[in-house]
C-alpha cells in the first residue's frame, strides 16, 4: 500500500506574463524544427511532450500545431525569426499570448498530481504522467492543458476568459483536509 | 461510459474528453446533385444494431475529428483512425471480420 | 429487550463513550458503534413506522441491505434523510429522528392503515383514486403526498465539501472481506495495480463473525495477515469506507468515499466520488440472508439470524434473552451457537427442514439446544417488540402446536450473492437449485473495449458460500484478473486453505407454512421497506401481473432506497409459485446503480456554488462590475445588459444608453465576439464555401459581412470577415458561435476538403474588443491616436492598424448600431488600459457605456438581423431578404443545394418585414400573427411571428420585425398579434429598417 502521506494544502498561483505563439504547419518539416529553434532556441518536442531550454518551451498541441512559450519582450522577435524560416511554406504562426491563463500548482508531488487527479479525467499516477509530457484535456468543465515543471510543480493553462472558474477548481481542490494519499 | 482513443494525440481518453459526430464515410452532395442523392447525404443515415462507423473528434482534447469502428450493441471498439480516409482500413475490417464475422454496413462487409 | 452484553464486541472501545439523540433523547454509545447497534443498546426495538401500514419497525439486518432503521439526520445545513442506521457510523453529537409517522414514533395517527389493511391491497392506489378526474389533482394527489413516507427533503443548503477523483487501475476489487483480499492478494503478487474498495470501516467481512480456520490458524489472524501483506505491496492500494456504486461500459467505476461522515467538523471533503477505470473488477461483494415469509415477520424483535450474531460479536449487543432460531439451512445454527456461548437463551430452534442440519445441528444439540426439525414459525405474537412465536409443521396450514414464549426471533432463508455490480453492466446469472439463489453465469460476462470479459465474481458473490471454496474462488479470481491485465500470476502461488464444516443442503422455503392460510399471508412480509405481503404479489399474479418487472411495479415490491436487496428473491419465488412456473422463467428484475444511495452532492463534487459552472469573464469585467452593470448571461458569458444609474429602471437606462450613442457617443464592450484567423492559399476558396457571399474577392484591408449556414441551408452565423493580407482572413462570429464556428471550420478542413491549404486559429480570448459608436466617435479617437482615421485615412468597412492611447490596435470601420462606428481590437491584457482611456477621452462628449440592450435595440432600428431572434434553426437567407448576401457567381457553398429544394424555393415561405404598432405599443415577443379560419387541431390559423421587438426611443414607438406569410409584399397590410391573454394587437407591415435607410450616418 503506497503510505506516502501528501501533505495538501498545494499552493495555487497565478504564472506571470507568458508569451505564446500559436504555431500551425508540418511538424515533421525540417524548415519548421529550425523556425522553432530560431524562435525560441528549443529543440522540436515529440507527440504530446513540451521541451524546454533557457526560460522558452514549446509543447506539442496536435500533430500540426505547437504553442512556443518565450518572454513576452520576445515574441515580436520569434515572431519574425519563425516568418523568416518558413518563408514560402503554407502555415500559420500567430501571437496569442493574451489569450490564456496559466496557474502553477505547487506541492509536495503526491498532492500536485492528486489536484490534477480531482479534477482531469487523466491518469495522473507518475508511470503514466511525467515531467517532459504535456496533457490537453478536460479540467471540470472547460478545456485545458497541464505539463509538469517538475514533481512538485504542475504548470495549468486554461482560456483567459475561464481564470478564475479554474483558479477556484485548482484551490478548492487543494484545501486542506482533502489528502487521497495515493500517489507515492 | 466509452474510452476511445484518438488515433492522432494517442490519448486513451474517456467519452467527456471527446464529441461525437454522427456517421463516418458520408459522401458529400452538392449543387447538381439528385434530391435522392442529396435526400440521402442529409437524413438517411445508418443506425445499426452491431457494427457501425462513426466520427468522433477530440474536443478537449488536440481537436482531430477522426473514426472509429464500434459495435453498438456490446460497446466494442474494434480500432479507431484518421478522418482523411474515404473507407475504413483494411486492418480495421479485418479485424472486425475476425469478430463478427459475415459483417455488413452499408457496401461494406 | 435489546441490551449492552457485558462481554464481547470486537469493533467496540468501550472505554468512549459516544452521546447522541434519537428523537431527542439523550442517549449513549461506545466508539465502533453504529447508529443500529448503539440504539440496540438502549433497548430501542421500534425504531420506525412503515411506509404504507404505519407498522411499527425494527432494525432487521446489520449492513448496507437493511430497509427499516432509515432516519433523518442531523440539523439546517447537515440535515440528510433516510440515512440508514446500520452503515451509520455513530459519533460524538449525532442526531437521528425516526420518519413516517405523526403526531410521534409511539403514537401515530398513521397506523389506523394498518387496520385497513384488508383494504388497502397492492394496486389500491391506482385502482381508487382514478375518478372522478378532477380530484386526482385537487385532492388525492396532495393527501397522498402528504401521507407519502419515508424521509423529509432538506430545506438548507448543503455547507459540506464535496468532490471527485479520477483514478485507474489494472484491477479494481470490490469488497474487502477475506474473498476481496484474497483476490487483491493474488492479483497484487502478480504486479497488477490493484485497489480494494471496502464500503464499510473494518476488513475481513462477515468472516471473522462467522468463524473457521484458514491456514490452521482462526480467520481473525489470516484476515490480520492478509491486511499486512497487501500494505506492503507498492502496487496495492486499500480503501475502507469506499463503495462501489456501479459497474459501467469499458471498466468505469464509481466509488463512494464517505470521509468525513464519521467525522463531521474535521476539514475535508464529506463524500469523495471516485471516477475509476479499471483494467479488470472482481466484485467479492459477499452474500445477504434472506428473511423467511411467516405472519408477523416485520415486528421489532424479528431480524436475520445473521444480524443477530453480528450485533452479539462485533458490538456485544444481544437482541433478547430468549431467541428462538428459524431456518431452512446450516448457517442459522451459528446464531444459536454463538448466543448460547454468551450464556443467552436459545429455547429452540425450527428448522424447516423435515431432515435438519449437518454439524452444526449436532453442536448445537451438544450444547443443549432444542432442535425441532420439519417446523417453522405460524405466526409471531406481539405489536412493539416480540412476545412469543407459534409453532407449527412446515408441511401444513399453519395450526399451531405450540407456543414458545421469546423476545427474539433470529430468521434465515439461505444467502443470495451480491450480483448487483456483476448485473451493471449486463453480467447474466443462473439459477442455482441447490443452493436456492442466483449466482454470476460465468460464461456471461460484462465485456469491455475488446470485447473481452472485464468482471470477474468471486467467493460468497459468485455463490461460493462456505469459506474454503470462497478462498479457493476468490484466488483464482484475483490470478485470473491479473493475467487479463497483462501480469504474470505466480506460479507457485496457492488459494488459503480452509476447513470447512459439513452442511446440510438448504431447502427452499418461500412461504412457512408451505400451506399458509390468507389470514397468515396478509401478514407474512416480502418487502419491509414498502411494505409488500405475500398476498400483495399473489393479487398481482391474479390481476395478470406475470413480467417481475410490472409485478414490481404494481406491488412496489423492490423499489425505494434498499431495491428489494432482502426482498428481491423471495418476492419473484412467491410470483414464480402464483404462476406455475420456475423461478428462473421468472427471472429477476434489473440491477441498476447505485447499489446503495448516494448523496446528489457527491455527484455534483466541486459543482457547486461559484464553481457551478464556468462564468466567462471579459478583461472588463471587473471594470462592469464595479460601475454597477446588470448582466445577462450570453453563452457562458456575462455581458452587461446595461448599467443603471440610481434609480433608474432597466428600461429608462436602455433608453438613455441609446439616445447617447444616437446623439453623441458610446462604448460597448465587444470582446466576446468570436475571432478566427483564417489563413493559407486556399484560405478564399475555403472561405467561399463557408460563407453564402464571395469572400475570395474582398481586398486585403476590407470587411465584408457574410453569412453562414449549415449542410441543411440554415442560417447559422453571421459577422464581419477582414481580410488582413493575401493569404489572411479574420472570420467575426456571434458571441455564442465562436467554439462552434471554429469547430465547424476545423470539420470541414479535416473531414471532408483535407488536402487544402488552410490553418485556423480562434483568438477570440487573444483580444479585447470596444465599439465606439456615435456621431462623435472619431472626434474621441482623434484625441487618442495620431494615425489617419477621416474618411478618407479609414473609410466605411475598412480595416488598419492604428496606435491608440500608446496601444497597438486594430480598427475596424464597421458599424451594428448604424452610427459611424470604429471597433478596436487591442490584446486581452491592455483591454481595460484602452477602456479606461476611451472613457477619460470621451468625457468631454459625456461618453456613456451602453450594454447588449441598447446594442440590439439600435440593430433593430436599423433592420439589422440577430442570430437567434430572426434565426432559429429553421430560416434560410432568403427569408431574411439577405440575397444580397448570397453570391450568384459560386457554384457551391455550404447550404446551396439545400437552399434549391423545394421547400426552401416555396414562394409561401414566411419572410422578413419591420411591423409598426398601430398605437405605438410593443408587441409581445414571439407572438403569432393570426390569419382567417383554424386548422386541424382547432387552432387559430397563423400568418407569421414576432421574431424582435422593442420600444424605439429614437422613434419614440414599438418596433418589431416579425417572419410573414409573404410579407414583402404585403406592404401596409394590417395584421392582428395574439397576446396570450387573447386580446389583440394591430401593426402594419413596413420596411424592416427604421432608421437612417440609406446609412448616412455610419458611412460618414
Amino acid at each position: 500500500m503506497s503510505e506516502a502521506q501528501s501533505a495538501l494544502p498545494v499552493t495555487v498561483r497565478e504564472a506571470g506574463p507568458c508569451g505564446m505563439i500559436t504555431l500551425r504547419g508540418d511538424l515533421g518539416a525540417p524548415a519548421l524544427a529550425k523556425a522553432v529553434k530560431a524562435a525560441a532556441g528549443v529543440a522540436m518536442p515529440g507527440r504530446r511532450e513540451v521541451a524546454h531550454a533557457d526560460g522558452s518551451s514549446v509543447a506539442w498541441m496536435s500533430p500540426d500545431e505547437l504553442l512556443v512559450m518565450t518572454d513576452p519582450g520576445n515574441v515580436d522577435a520569434a515572431l519574425a525569426a519563425i516568418d523568416a524560416a518558413l518563408k514560402g511554406a503554407h502555415y500559420l504562426a500567430v501571437d496569442v499570448s493574451d489569450a490564456r491563463a496559466v496557474f502553477d500548482v505547487t506541492g509536495q508531488p503526491g498532492a500536485v498530481r492528486e489536484v490534477i487527479a480531482k479534477l482531469c479525467p487523466v491518469d495522473m499516477t507518475p508511470d503514466a504522467f511525467a515531467p517532459g509530457q504535456i496533457r490537453r484535456t478536460r479540467m471540470g468543465q472547460v478545456a485545458a492543458a497541464f505539463w509538469m515543471v517538475d514533481e512538485g510543480t504542475v504548470r495549468v493553462v486554461c482560456f483567459r476568459s475561464v481564470a478564475e472558474y479554474v483558479h477556484g477548481l485548482l484551490q478548492d481542490a487543494g484545501l486542506p483536509g482533502g489528502e487521497v494519499g495515493i500517489f507515492g | 461510459m466509452l474510452i476511445l482513443e484518438c488515433p492522432y494525440c494517442g490519448v486513451k481518453g474517456e467519452e467527456t474528453e471527446f464529441a461525437p459526430g454522427g456517421e463516418a464515410h458520408l459522401k458529400r452532395f452538392g449543387p447538381g446533385s439528385s434530391e435522392d442523392d442529396f435526400n440521402a447525404y442529409l437524413f438517411r443515415k445508418e443506425n445499426p444494431k452491431g457494427v457501425h462507423f462513426e466520427r468522433w473528434r477530440h474536443a478537449h482534447g488536440c481537436g482531430k475529428w477522426f473514426h472509429a469502428a464500434r459495435c453498438t450493441m456490446t460497446l466494442e471498439v474494434f480500432g479507431t483512425y484518421p478522418a482523411q480516409t474515404t473507407e475504413p482500413p483494411q486492418d480495421i475490417r479485418d479485424r472486425i471480420t475476425a469478430k463478427r464475422p459475415g459483417w455488413s454496413w452499408r457496401e461494406l462487409s | 429487550m435489546s441490551t449492552r452484553l457485558s462481554r464481547g464486541g470486537r469493533l467496540l472501545n468501550r472505554d468512549r463513550q459516544i452521546g447522541f439523540t434519537f428523537n431527542g433523547k439523550h442517549l449513549h454509545g461506545v466508539e465502533g458503534d453504529t447508529l443500529a447497534s448503539a440504539l440496540l443498546a438502549n433497548d430501542q426495538m421500534m425504531i420506525g413506522r412503515s411506509f404504507k401500514y404505519h407498522r411499527p419497525r425494527g432494525v432487521v439486518a446489520s449492513g448496507a441491505e437493511e430497509p427499516n432503521a432509515l432516519f433523518n439526520m442531523g440539523k439546517g445545513a447537515r440535515f440528510e434523510p433516510n440515512q440508514r442506521a446500520t452503515t451509520t457510523e455513530l459519533f460524538d453529537g449525532l442526531e437521528a429522528e425516526s420518519q413516517n409517522h405523526w403526531p410521534s414514533l409511539e403514537f401515530d395517527i398513521g397506523a389506523v392503515n394498518n387496520k385497513l389493511a384488508r383494504f388497502l391491497p397492492a394496486g389500491f392506489y391506482y385502482k381508487t383514486f382514478i375518478s372522478p378526474r378532477p380530484f386526482w389533482k385537487h385532492i388525492y394527489e396532495p393527501f397522498i403526498r402528504q401521507s407519502a413516507g419515508l424521509g423529509r427533503a432538506p430545506k438548507d443548503r448543503d455547507q459540506d465539501r464535496y468532490e471527485h477523483f479520477y483514478a485507474f487501475f489494472d484491477v479494481v476489487v470490490i469488497g474487502g472481506g477475506i474473498a476481496g483480499l484474497t483476490a487483491a492478494r493474488a492479483a497484487g503478487e502478480a504486479g497488477a495495480r490493484v485497489l480494494v474498495m471496502e464500503q464499510t470501516p473494518h476488513w475481513g467481512g462477515r468472516a471473522p463473525v462467522d468463524g473457521g480456520d484458514v491456514g490452521g490458524e482462526p480467520v481473525d489472524k489470516f484476515v490480520d495477515d492478509s491486511l499486512s501483506a497487501l500494505a506492503a505491496m507498492e502496487n496495492v492500494t486499500l480503501r475502507n469506507r469506499l463503495m462501489g456504486v456501479g459497474v459501467y461500459d469499458h471498466g468505469y467505476v464509481l466509488g463512494y468515499e464517505q470521509v468525513r461522515d464519521h467525522t463531521p467538523g474535521v476539514p475535508g471533503p464529506r463524500h469523495r466520488l471516485w471516477r475509476i477505470r479499471a483494467g479488470q473488477i472482481v466484485t467479492a461483494t459477499g452474500a445477504i440472508e434472506r428473511p423467511l415469509s411467516f405472519a408477523g415477520n416485520d415486528v421489532p424483535g424479528v431480524m436475520l439470524a445473521s444480524a443477530v450474531r453480528d450485533y452479539a460479536v462485533n458490538f456485544g449487543v444481544s437482541l433478547g434473552d430468549r431467541t428462538v432460531v428459524v431456518t431452512n439451512n446450516d448457517d442459522a445454527y451459528r446464531t444459536a451457537i454463538t448466543l448460547k456461548n454468551l450464556g443467552l437463551e436459545v429455547p429452540a430452534i425450527l428448522d424447516a427442514r423435515a431432515l435438519g442440519g449437518g454439524a452444526l445441528a449436532d453442536e448445537a444439540r451438544a450444547l443443549g439446544i432444542r432442535v425441532e426439525t420439519g417446523k417453522g414459525v405460524a405466526k409471531v405474537k406481539g405489536g412493539r417488540r416480540v412476545e412469543a412465536v407459534c409453532v407449527c409443521s412446515q408441511a401444513g396450514e399453519g395450526a399451531v402446536l405450540e407456543e414458545i414464549k421469546c423476545d427474539a426471533v433470529a430468521m434465515s432463508g439461505g444467502w443470495s450473492p451480491v450480483v448487483h455490480l456483476w448485473s451493471h453492466c449486463g453480467g447474466k446469472l443462473v439459477w442455482d437449485e441447490a443452493l436456492a439463489h442466483f449466482r454470476p453465469d460465468v460464461d456471461k460476462s460484462p465485456t469491455g473495449a475488446d470485447g473481452k470479459p472485464f468482471v470477474i465474481a468471486a467467493g460468497a458473490a459468485n455463490g461460493a458460500l462456505n469459506l474454503a471454496s470462497g478462498l479457493a474462488d476468490a484466488h483464482a479470481a484475483g490470478q485470473a484478473a491479473a493475467a487479463a491485465t497483462g501480469h504474470k500470476p505466480k506460479a507457485r502461488s496457492a488459494a488459503p486453505k480452509a476447513a470447512s464444516a459439513d452442511e446440510a443442503p438448504i431447502a427452499a422455503v418461500w412461504l412457512m407454512p408451505q400451506g399458509a392460510k390468507v389470514q397468515l399471508r396478509m401478514k407474512s412480509w416480502l418487502d419491509f421497506q414498502n411494505d409488500v405481503k405475500v398476498s400483495d404479489i399473489q393479487l398481482a399474479a391474479r390481476e395478470g401481473y406475470a413480467s417481475v418487472e410490472h409485478a414490481k411495479r404494481y406491488t412496489t415490491l423492490g423499489m425505494a432506497t434498499d431495491q428489494g436487496k432482502l426482498s428481491n428473491i423471495n418476492g419473484l419465488a412467491i410470483l414464480s409459485d402464483a404462476l406455475g412456473q420456475p423461478i428462473p422463467q421468472t427471472g429477476t428484475t434489473t440491477f441498476r446503480p447505485p447499489y446503495t444511495p448516494i448523496s446528489m452532492a457527491s455527484i455534483a463534487g466541486q459543482a457547486r456554488g461559484p464553481l457551478f459552472q464556468p462564468v466567462r469573464k471579459t478583461p472588463m469585467h471587473a471594470w462592469h462590475e464595479a460601475n454597477d452593470a446588470d448582466f445577462e448571461p450570453v453563452g457562458q458569458w456575462r455581458r452587461p445588459y446595461t448599467y443603471r444609474r440610481g434609480q433608474e429602471s432597466r428600461e429608462e437606462a436602455v433608453n438613455r444608453e441609446i439616445r447617447q450613442v444616437r446623439d453623441s457617443v458610446g462604448l460597448l464592450d465587444a470582446s466576446t465576439l468570436g475571432k478566427i484567423i483564417v489563413k493559407g492559399p486556399d484560405a478564399g476558396r475555403f472561405l467561399d464555401m463557408l460563407y453564402t457571399n464571395m469572400m475570395s474577392t474582398l481586398k486585403p484591408g476590407r470587411c465584408r459581412y457574410g453569412l453562414m449556414c449549415n449542410e441543411n441551408g440554415f442560417l447559422m452565423d453571421d459577422g464581419v470577415v477582414v481580410r488582413l493580407d493575401e493569404d489572411t482572413f479574420l472570420c467575426h462570429t456571434t458571441t455564442g458561435g465562436a467554439e462552434n464556428i471554429h469547430g465547424h471550420m476545423e470539420e470541414w478542413l479535416q473531414t471532408e476538403w483535407w488536402d487544402w491549404k488552410v490553418y485556423v486559429a480562434n483568438v477570440t480570448e487573444q483580444f479585447a474588443q470596444v465599439a465606439v459608436a456615435g456621431p462623435n466617435a472619431r472626434k474621441v479617437l482623434e484625441k487618442l491616436t495620431d494615425d489617419d482615421i477621416s474618411a478618407d485615412g479609414l473609410s466605411f468597412m475598412g480595416c488598419k492598424d492604428i496606435t491608440v492611447a500608446g496601444i497597438r490596435a486594430r480598427a475596424y470601420r464597421i458599424s451594428f448600431t448604424g452610427e459611424l462606428s470604429f471597433e478596436l481590437a487591442v490584446p486581452a491584457g491592455q483591454g481595460r488600459a484602452l477602456w479606461d482611456a476611451l472613457l477619460e477621452a470621451g468625457s468631454d462628449f459625456g461618453v456613456m457605456l451602453y450594454g447588449t440592450e441598447a446594442m440590439h435595440v439600435m440593430r433593430a432600428e436599423k433592420g439589422f438581423i440577430m442570430i437567434g431572434d430572426e434565426t432559429d434553426g429553421t430560416v434560410i437567407p432568403q427569408d431574411l431578404g439577405l440575397d444580397w448576401a448570397i453570391s450568384k457567381k459560386k457554384e457551391d457553398y455550404i447550404g446551396k443545394r439545400a437552399q434549391q429544394r423545394s421547400h426552401m424555393t416555396d414562394p409561401n415561405r414566411w419572410k422578413l418585414v419591420g411591423l409598426e404598432t398601430l398605437d405605438g405599443g410593443v408587441l409581445p415577443d414571439g407572438a403569432y400573427a393570426t390569419a382567417e379560419g383554424v386548422n386541424a387541431n382547432g387552432q387559430r390559423n397563423v400568418q407569421g411571428r414576432v421574431t424582435s421587438t422593442y420600444h424605439s426611443p429614437t422613434l419614440g414607438r414599438g418596433i418589431a420585425m416579425g417572419l410573414v406569410l409573404n410579407g414583402p409584399g404585403r406592404m401596409g397590410e394590417v395584421l392582428e398579434f395574439a397576446h396570450v391573454d387573447g386580446t389583440v394587437m394591430q401593426a402594419r407591415i413596413v420596411d424592416p429598417v427604421f432608421y437612417d435607410k440609406d446609412g448616412e450616418k455610419q458611412n460618414v
